[in-house]
């Protein structure tokens, strides 16, 4: 592991905790309401200050970015996952499978994918899980098609061959063959994919489109405080701050783990 | 006189503990051919890379090469670059990668003359065609103007050798010129290079693995172990009186023609860190051998020298390693009377040929298989032979898919796999099993040993609490040790993979094994081993082996009978002895002619076929072989008609199921 994969994850780590062990340390949680305090700076009683209608910034900030920390993981593995199945199918199997699969992804990558979200998101019930399942559905296809790519060439060798001459299955030689090769490259689109989804989530959050109230998110808090920046930068300089930090986390350890387990990077 | 090319005492780190040359030291004199010959890992393409000035970065040198007196080591790189190409000149095993593909190859040989000799553009170009005449390159003038992958393997070779002599080196460095080309083409290449060294005079140094190849070839052999010279001296001397027990083993590890068992070097033992390296591999090693690293003696008049504290024990080398006891056959019922395991009727295979950008067109296909038919009993092993490009390999996969062929029937213990549903193929995929070349290649990297044994005995349900001992058993069959196990396949040496795969393909206790080319990519030694497992573990077990191989002499070694392909047909098959002995078609006596013989005697009288394997989407009418045929230019005109326009079946030669394809089976 290198100097930089190390730093991702520490930074990853602390940002955790202070996302879930945050709340503990102040007497704010994230919904109460101060009456004595609105639209204070930081200070002493509100770490982060606190909003107009009297909100602990500093407990409502670190509230959504449990959320997004959350958000952005579960899109991360399950649109991984998807292109992982999709790939190493289409891959391996080839012929009209081959085909199908891929005019569905070609067919996903076309459609403006913030918009049909943006459209869907609202009239679908069920709250922020639904918003992971769509963000999902509009991440894989890039990866799938690396994926499939790469299983094709892996179908060429002489080991998988003689798997599939033994009798094995497609989901035995995709389980034990194909992905273990492919970890690497999945590993890292995955963490990759946590940032993305962050992101796309946060600009999602901004324009009302994604989490919605009751809940919260980093993308919420800017959103709400998008009025009065200038004027009242705590409002929104924490949760932006913390967005960064936790972009530049995620990109750190993918970024590494690609220089880790690229040969050709490798001294 | 002093020799052209002189290298004393070289050493080649890559690493502080990976010593590839420990003080190499040989003189080439003008015209004189050195063969050094070594296994993997022995550094002896350390050594090539060291005397061209092309070891990676990373690598440290020290020494001496000298080329007529001047010194070469420590020249920079721009000093170097006005030698190489011009008096040192070298030719790869890859000529596609060493040529470059965007431009024509008469350009690539003018360009080395002018960058050297600053000639005109004109004249170079000239000059190239001269030399492209001279490697044989057939209608030189049009083919300068081709681009390298528009040449066959061979053909590529030639223009790397052209472009070697382009200059009139002093001498040429060539490292496994041959090994990725057929038998037929390997001896027309050598005969090129005997020509562009006749024509220059030039010193050469080649590089293999490959005894047979320096026997025909070289002046003097000098034979390499774990980076040292382990014996030096005249071909003749050293092949026919090898007094350093490695050269003995190597020697009389090689598969041979006439059948004679082999002697097999204790394979796969590491060389020894202190005293003689060789040690640990030796059959007549003394306790002073575990203490000093001896220095090469002379034990001839003619200068030959050999690396060995126990010269006594070498002066007969016949007597070094033990013959091994023949195995008695087992008894078994008369093949007439066994059962067939595999039987191929008419089998066909064509890859259709599309051309055209947007609308694809079928323009034709590729005759890969067309039309074997054969069958394999019992308990024997049947030998597949030919070229590469002759359809060997695509009618066993063809055999392995078991599902209906596209033309023909194939039909495993007696059921047409034509008719087979998806579970009683995978049923059936328990009986036929597949060892593949490359032990690199064929397992899963990352697996350990006993998951790539235990994976087959999952697949078809064997109870996990009989999976262990079942993987402990496998090693135990192959001769691998049981601590194994927990290894990944990259720990292992290329041997000990190449039983591994063919542990995983018995674990479920097959009736045939298909063996594509098995031992090609093992060196001399390791080969032997596996051969020998290969025929003990029939013996033992009952099995029936289909062998596909390029190389006749070791299908010599393991063949009851043989097949030999050309062009996607069988043209002779028969029991191993009359085939070999009494071979009926031109093209397989033409291919044991071409067999590399590890005897400097065998030089003359050979035979080598012209032209290479022909484009398999466009047979000759008539007879296939006809073009190449050295039997049809003699024939009078009559009988060539029949070879032009008739298309010759398999027909009886001689007793005993002996069948050749061949209008003229009398004529020699």
């Amino acid at each position: 592991m290198n100097r930089r994969t190390r730093a991702g994850l520490a930074l990853l780590a602390a940002l955790f905790l202070l996302a879930f062990a945050g709340p503990l340390a102040s007497p704010w949680s994230w919904d109460a309401t101060d009456f004595t305090a609105f639209r204070r700076p930081p200070s002493a009683a509100h770490w982060f200050g606190t909003t107009q209608s009297g909100r602990d910034v500093f407990a409502l900030t670190l509230h959504g970015m449990r959320k997004s920390l959350v958000i952005g993981l579960l899109v991360a593995v399950l649109s991984t996952g998807l292109a992982a199945a999709v790939g190493t199918v289409a891959g391996l199997l080839g012929g009209w499978a081959d085909r199908a699969l891929m005019w569905g992804v070609d067919l996903l990558l076309v459609l403006p994918s913030f918009l049909v979200v943006a459209v869907l998101a609202p009239v679908l019930p069920g709250g922020w899980p639904v918003l992971v399942v769509l963000l999902a559905a509009f991440m894989w296809m890039v990866t799938a098609r690396m994926v499939r790519a790469a299983t094709v060439s892996l179908r060429e060798r002489e080991y998988v061959l003689a798997a599939r001459l033994l009798g094995a299955g497609t989901p035995r030689v995709i389980v034990r063959h194909i992905v273990p090769q492919l970890a690497s490259l999945l590993a890292v689109d995955a963490s990759l994919n946590v940032s993305v989804a962050i992101l796309a989530e946060s600009g999602l959050s901004y324009f009302g489109y994604g989490v919605r109230p009751p809940d919260v998110s980093l993308g919420t808090v800017i959103a709400g405080a998008a009025g009065s920046a200038t004027a009242y930068p705590w409002l929104f300089a924490f949760a932006a701050g913390l967005l960064v930090l936790v972009v530049l986390a995620v990109n750190l350890i993918g970024d590494g783990l690609r220089d880790a387990l690229d040969p050709a990077g490798r001294r | 006189m002093t020799p052209v090319l002189q290298v004393s005492g070289l050493h080649v780190d890559y690493a502080p503990d990976v010593r590839a040359v420990r003080g190499a030291s040989f003189a080439v004199e003008r015209g004189e051919v050195l063969g050094v010959v070594g296994e993997s890992g022995s550094g002896k393409s350390a050594l090539a890379l060291a005397v061209l000035g092309l070891l990676p970065a990373g690598a440290r040198v020290r020494g001496s090469v000298r080329l007529r007196g001047r010194e070469l080591l420590g020249l920079p790189d721009a000093a170097l670059s006005r030698v190489r190409g011009k008096d040192l000149a070298m030719v790869f095993q890859d000529p596609l990668s060493a040529l470059t593909p965007v431009h024509q190859v008469g350009d690539q040989i003018a360009e080395t003359i002018r960058v050297h000799a600053g000639a005109t553009r004109r004249a170079a170009r000239t000059r190239a065609v001269e030399l492209l005449e001279l490697v044989g390159v057939p209608d030189a003038a049009r083919l300068a103007r081709a681009y390298p992958h528009e040449f066959s393997g061979g053909m590529r070779q030639r223009v790397m050798i052209a472009m070697a002599i382009a200059n009139d080196p002093l001498a040429i460095v060539a490292d496994e010129p041959t090994t990725s080309l057929d038998a037929t083409v390997q001896a027309q290449v050598l005969d090129v290079l005997r020509t562009a060294q006749q024509a220059t005079g030039a010193a050469i140094v080649l590089i293999t693995h490959d005894l047979g190849a320096v026997a025909g070839f070289a002046d003097r052999v000098m034979v390499m172990y774990a980076g040292r010279a382990v014996e030096t001296g005249p071909v003749g001397d050293v092949y026919r009186r090898p007094r350093m027990p490695y050269t003995i083993g190597l020697l009389g590890s090689l598969p041979r023609l006439d059948g004679a068992p082999v002697r097999a070097l204790p394979a796969d033992a590491a060389p020894a860190a202190e005293g003689c390296p060789f040690r640990t591999r030796c059959p007549v090693a003394v306790a002073a051998c575990a203490v000093t690293e001896p220095a090469a003696l002379p034990v001839a008049p003619s200068g030959q020298v050999a690396a060995c504290l126990n010269l006594a024990a070498t002066e007969r080398p016949g007597a070094v390693y033990p013959v091994p006891e023949p195995v008695p056959a087992p008894d078994r019922p008369p093949r007439r009377a066994r059962p067939p395991v595999l039987h191929v009727s008419g089998l066909v295979r064509h890859h259709p040929q599309y051309r055209g950008a947007l609308y694809k067109r079928r323009v034709g296909a590729v005759h890969a298989v067309d039309g074997i038919t054969l069958d394999v009993r019992e308990g024997e092993t049947l030998g597949l032979v030919g070229e590469s490009g002759c359809g060997k390999t695509t009618a066993l996969m063809e055999i392995l898919r078991l599902a209906a062929p596209p033309g023909g029937r194939v039909s495993v213990l007696g059921r047409d796999t034509a008719a087979l549903g998806r579970a009683g193929r995978k049923a059936l995929r328990r009986d036929v099993q597949v060892v593949f070349q490359d032990p690199f290649a064929s397992l899963d990297p990352r697996m350990r040993v006993a998951a790539i044994l235990a994976e087959p005995l999952a697949i078809h349900r064997v109870p996990k609490d009989r999976t262990a001992a079942r993987v402990r058993e496998l090693l135990e069959l192959v001769g691998l040790d049981a601590a194994l196990a927990g290894r990944y396949p990259q720990q292992l040496s290329g041997g000990q993979r190449q039983r591994v795969g063919i542990a995983r393909a018995l674990a479920l206790e097959p009736r045939l094994l298909l063996l594509d080319e098995p031992v090609a990519a093992l060196d001399a030694s390791v080969r032997a081993g596996v051969l020998a497992l290969l025929r003990d573990l029939q013996n033992r077990l009952g099995v029936a082996y289909l062998f596909v191989s390029h190389d006749l002499a070791v299908v010599r070694s393991v063949a009851d009978r043989v097949a030999v392909m050309y062009h996607g047909r069988i043209v002779e098959i028969g029991p191993a002895g009359a085939v070999y002995g009494t071979p009926a078609h031109p093209y397989t006596r033409a291919l044991l002619g071409a067999v590399p013989v590890p005897d400097p005697g065998a030089r003359q009288g050979r035979v080598t076929l012209p032209g290479g394997p022909p484009d398999p989407s466009a047979p000759p009418g008539g007879c296939r072989f006809r073009p190449r045929c050295p039997r049809h230019p003699g024939l009078d005109a009559g009988r060539a008609r029949l070879c032009a326009e008739l298309d010759p079946v398999l027909a009886e030669a001689g007793d005993d199921d002996h069948a050749a394809a061949c209008h003229h089976l009398g004529a020699r």
